[in-house]
């Protein structure tokens, strides 16, 4: 492994912890949500690294180029479909964390997640 | 290219950073923002457009959701992390957990060099070499998504009404009175 490939898959993997570091030490419900769409944006992004090819082209057949020479410069589409999947989910369930955080804001007036203690019906 | 994929991740962590820290919930969305767009242009310098599209327009739903979540609700600043002791001993232990995955970041392919390129079985190339013949696209991300794993896409899309009918289901208030009175 060269030092560059190394590099770069190492900030990717900083940018995972610093969202992680987000969720365990922070108290503010919407701080934790935030550190949560770190993370998840910090993984699509090391799935897209891993099927990069070094000087290749998006993978969009133009009318000129045959299948084989195509399919000796493309990058790796798979990673990008999966990759596109999973960031529409990612909103899906951000909405879903952000409506939590509305009602339990209405319930008991504040997003400290100390004060959030007593359990009623 | 690798040098400027290097300053833009920078970039991401940096604002990644001031989004954790930063006191005001305001400031911290619209550093996340940032976040989001320097990933989609780097997303554009790995050659992954579809994905750069996706990127710019979840970001900004993303931001107005957030914004809605803490608007008008930013007078509750919450004084101080978690305890001193505590907090030492996450970030050792996050640093640990840092120092693992470095190593299993070795046995990763190398950058530049996809997986699918050393095996000739792999689904990839059936998809590049077969994709504009089998399924009439020329965009093989499209053709992955539409065609070749349609399936996918189905659950994608359950998922998707799942958690917005969930988000629904908390958000409502009329039943909520209903069941008080």
């Amino acid at each position: 492994m060269t030092r560059e490939s190394g590099m770069i898959y190492a900030l990717c993997f900083v940018l995972f912890m610093v969202g992680l570091y987000c969720v365990v030490v922070k108290k503010n419900l919407v701080k934790i949500v935030l550190g949560l769409a770190i993370m998840e944006y910090a993984v699509n992004l090391f799935l897209i690294l891993i099927g990069y090819r070094k000087d290749g082209i998006a993978p969009i057949i133009d009318g000129a180029t045959d299948a084989k020479t195509f399919a000796a410069a493309s990058v790796d589409p798979l990673p990008q479909a999966l990759v596109l999947t999973s960031i529409v989910i990612g909103l899906g369930v951000l909405t879903l964390m952000v409506a939590l955080c509305i009602r339990l804001y209405e319930r008991y007036g504040t997003f400290d997640i100390t004060q959030i203690r007593r359990l009623r019906g | 290219m690798f040098e400027l994929i290097f300053l833009l991740l920078i970039f991401c962590i940096i604002g990644a950073l001031v989004a954790v820290e930063t006191r005001d919930l305001l400031s911290a969305i619209i550093a996340l923002g940032a976040v989001g767009f320097g990933l989609s242009i780097i997303f554009l310098l790995l050659k992954a457009p579809d994905i750069a599209i996706t990127q710019i327009v979840v970001e900004i739903l993303c931001l107005v959701v957030l914004i809605r979540a803490t608007i008008s609700r930013d007078l509750t600043t919450i004084s101080g992390d978690r305890e001193f002791f505590g907090m030492i001993a996450t970030v050792v232990l996050l640093f640990v957990a840092f120092l693992f995955g470095l190593e299993v970041l070795r046995e990763l392919p190398q950058f530049g060099a996809p997986l699918f390129t050393k095996a000739p079985g792999a689904v990839t190339n059936v998809y590049l070499t077969e994709g504009l013949a089998k399924t009439g696209a020329a965009n093989i991300v499209t053709a992955i998504l539409l065609d070749f794993r349609a399936y996918d896409t189905l659950g994608e899309a359950t998922v998707l009404f799942t958690s917005i009918l969930g988000a629904m289901a908390i958000l409502r208030i009329r039943s909520r009175k209903k069941v008080r009175d």
